[in-house]
C-alpha cells in the first residue's frame, strides 16, 4: 500500500475501490502530484484481483474545479514538452477495469476531464460542468476537445469549450455527458451500488466489455463490429460465461471466478 | 456587518433581513441586490443560522424595482432588462428557494411587482392585516417577473393567477390568505411579535428535515407522481441518517422534550 496526501482511498464494499480527491483548500485542483498519485493508485488497482471496480469522486462541493494553476503558470514551454502530466493521463486512460465518476459540485477544466476519462459519470444535482480554460487563453489539455465532442456533439462541445461557460446536471444528463442525476447527498453512494452491481459481474466479460466500447472511438463500425465479434467468440471459451448461462438455466446466482 | 440599505440581524438560530429603503417602499435597487447578495451568502454559510426571516421597514414591505434606477425615457435606446432579471432577481429567486434553511417572510405592509413575487417565493408568509399585493408589471407593459409567472398559477391557479397578473388589481392580505396565495394574516400591531416566534419556533426544528421537505415541495411542480415518489424515497433516506431523525425518535418514546441540532 503506497501513502498518499492528494488522494484518499478505500473499500467501501467488496470489490470496489474509492478514490477520494482530498484537496479542499485548492478545491481538488489536479496539481502534477496528485495526477502521479492517481495513476499510481489505479496501477495497485489495476494488479489486485479482488478490486473490480473504481469509483472517483470529489467532496460534496467540488469534484475538481480544475489543473493547478499556478503549478502551470511556471512552466515554460520547455517545461510544458517535459511535463510528466500526459504520461499521468495516459495510464489513467490505460486502466482496464470499470471507473465511476461520482461528481458533486464544480467539474471544471481538467476535472471534467478527468470526469470524462471515466467510463460512467454519475452527478449530483449541484454539478456544474464546463471547460473554462479558454479564459485563461489556453484550451484543455487533457482529452477534452476530443471526448467531450464524442459524448455530446459538436455544437454544445464547441460552445463549452469557445465560451467557458458552464452547464447543469440536467444539461449533461439531457446532452448524453453523465448516465444518471441523483440528489448531491446520495451520488458517491449511487455510485458505490453501481460499482457493486458491474463487481459482481464476470470480470472478463466486463474488462472485454469495456475495451470493446472503448473501440467505438478508435474504429470505423465495420471493424467495431468485427471486434466486437471476436470479442464475443473469445468469451465462448470461458469458464465465467459456462457458469453465467447455467446459473441463468437454473435460477440461481452465477458465481464468477474470473476464468 | 453593516449595510446601506439592509438590516441584518443574527440572533439564537435566526437571521432577520429587514429591506431598509423606507423612504422609497423599500424597493430594489442594485446596491440593494448586492447587499441582499452578501447577507444571503452569510446566511447560507454558517451552520448557527436555522431560520431566515425577511421583512420591510417602514410601511411598505417592498415596492419591488426602484423605477428611479432604471432611466427608461421614450426616445431612449431600449433598456435591456434581461440583464438585470438574471443579474439580481432570478439569483434572489433561486436563493431563497434553494436555501436549506426554512424562510419566513412578514409582509408588513404593500407588496408590489417584484416585492410581491420575493415574498411568495418564501416559505411560509405572514402578512399584516393591512399589508396588500399587488404584481403591477401589467401597468407598465411588463410581465410578471421574479418567478410571478411559475408561483402564481401554483398557489392559486391559473384564473386568479391570469386575473392578477393581467389587472394588477390590489390583493388585500384577507383575499391573499383565503386564495391560498400566503400562510396567514396578523393583525398589524402583531405581525412582527408573530413572525419572530414562528422563526425562532423553526429555528429549533430539525433543519436538515425541513430543507428536504422544501427540497421534496418545490420540487413537486415539475416532476411527474412516479418521480416525486422516487425523490420522496431518496429523501428520506438522506433524512433518516440525520442527528434529528434518531433525536426525535428517541425523545418520542422518552416522552420528553427533543434537542435537534439542525443535523
Amino acid at each position: 500500500m503506497r501513502s498518499h496526501s492528494d488522494i484518499t482511498v478505500d473499500a467501501p464494499v467488496q470489490g470496489v475501490q474509492l478514490i477520494r480527491l482530498n484537496r479542499p483548500e485548492a478545491r481538488n485542483a489536479l496539481r502534477t502530484s496528485l495526477l502521479g498519485e492517481l495513476s499510481d493508485a489505479l496501477t495497485d488497482a489495476g494488479q489486485d484481483d479482488q478490486i473490480r471496480a473504481v469509483v472517483i469522486t470529489g467532496s460534496e462541493k467540488v469534484f475538481a474545479a480544475g489543473a493547478d494553476i499556478k503549478e502551470m503558470a511556471e512552466l515554460n514551454p520547455v517545461g510544458i514538452w517535459k511535463d510528466k502530466r500526459p504520461q499521468h493521463w495516459n495510464s489513467i486512460k490505460a486502466f482496464h477495469k470499470p471507473v465511476i465518476a461520482a461528481v458533486n459540485g464544480y467539474c471544471l477544466g481538467g476535472g471534467m476531464e478527468l470526469a470524462m476519462s471515466a467510463d460512467i459519470i454519475i452527478a449530483g444535482e449541484n454539478a456544474q460542468f464546463g471547460q473554462p480554460e479558454i479564459n485563461l487563453g489556453i484550451i484543455p489539455g487533457a482529452g477534452g476537445t476530443q471526448r467531450l465532442i464524442r459524448s455530446v456533439g459538436k455544437s454544445l462541445a464547441m460552445k463549452l469549450i469557445l465560451s467557458g461557460e458552464f452547464i447543469t446536471a440536467q444539461e449533461a444528463l439531457a446532452a448524453g455527458l453523465i448516465a444518471e442525476i441523483t440528489q448531491p447527498e446520495l451520488t458517491l453512494k449511487r455510485a458505490i451500488a453501481l460499482a457493486e452491481t458491474i463487481a459482481s459481474k464476470s470480470p472478463i466479460a466486463i474488462r472485454i466489455a469495456k475495451e470493446t466500447i472503448l473501440a467505438a472511438y478508435e474504429t470505423p463500425l465495420s471493424q467495431g463490429l468485427e471486434l466486437e465479434r471476436k470479442a464475443f467468440l473469445f468469451l465462448a471459451a470461458t469458464e465465467d460465461r459456462q457458469e453465467g448461462i447455467q446459473a441463468f438455466m437454473e435460477k440461481r446466482s452465477p458465481q464468477f471466478k474470473g476464468q | 456587518m453593516s449595510y446601506h440599505t439592509l438590516l441584518f440581524q443574527v440572533e439564537a438560530g435566526v437571521a432577520t433581513l429587514t429591506l431598509n429603503r423606507p423612504e422609497s417602499l423599500n424597493s430594489f435597487n442594485t446596491e440593494m441586490h448586492a447587499e441582499i447578495r452578501d447577507a444571503l451568502k452569510q446566511v447560507r454559510q454558517d451552520p448557527a443560522i436555522r431560520c431566515l426571516l425577511l421583512t420591510g421597514a417602514g410601511r411598505g414591505f417592498c415596492a419591488g424595482q426602484d423605477l428611479n434606477d432604471r432611466a427608461v425615457a421614450p426616445g431612449e435606446a431600449m433598456p435591456d432588462l434581461s440583464r438585470s432579471i438574471k443579474q439580481n432577481y432570478n439569483p434572489l429567486v433561486h436563493s431563497l428557494m434553494s436555501l436549506d434553511k426554512p424562510v419566513v417572510c412578514a409582509v408588513n405592509g404593500v407588496a408590489a411587482g417584484a416585492g410581491a413575487n420575493i415574498a411568495l417565493a418564501c416559505d411560509i408568509v405572514l402578512a399584516a392585516r393591512s399589508a396588500n399585493f399587488i404584481q403591477g408589471f401589467s401597468k407598465i407593459g411588463l410581465i410578471p417577473d421574479s418567478g410571478g409567472t411559475w408561483t402564481l398559477p401554483r398557489l392559486v391557479g391559473r384564473a386568479r393567477a391570469m386575473g392578477m397578473a393581467m389587472l394588477s388589481n390590489k390583493l388585500t392580505a384577507e383575499q391573499a390568505a383565503q386564495w391560498g396565495l400566503i400562510w396567514q394574516v396578523v393583525d398589524d400591531d402583531q405581525l412582527m411579535d408573530e413572525a419572530h416566534s414562528l422563526a425562532a419556533h423553526l429555528a429549533t426544528q430539525p433543519t436538515k428535515g425541513l430543507a428536504l421537505t422544501k427540497r421534496a415541495i418545490n420540487a413537486a411542480g415539475g416532476n411527474s407522481l412516479e418521480q416525486q415518489l422516487e425523490l420522496e424515497c431518496d429523501l428520506q433516506y438522506i433524512a433518516g441518517c440525520s442527528h434529528d431523525y434518531r433525536e426525535g425518535v428517541a425523545a418520542f418514546v422518552g416522552k420528553r422534550k427533543p434537542e435537534f441540532k439542525g443535523e
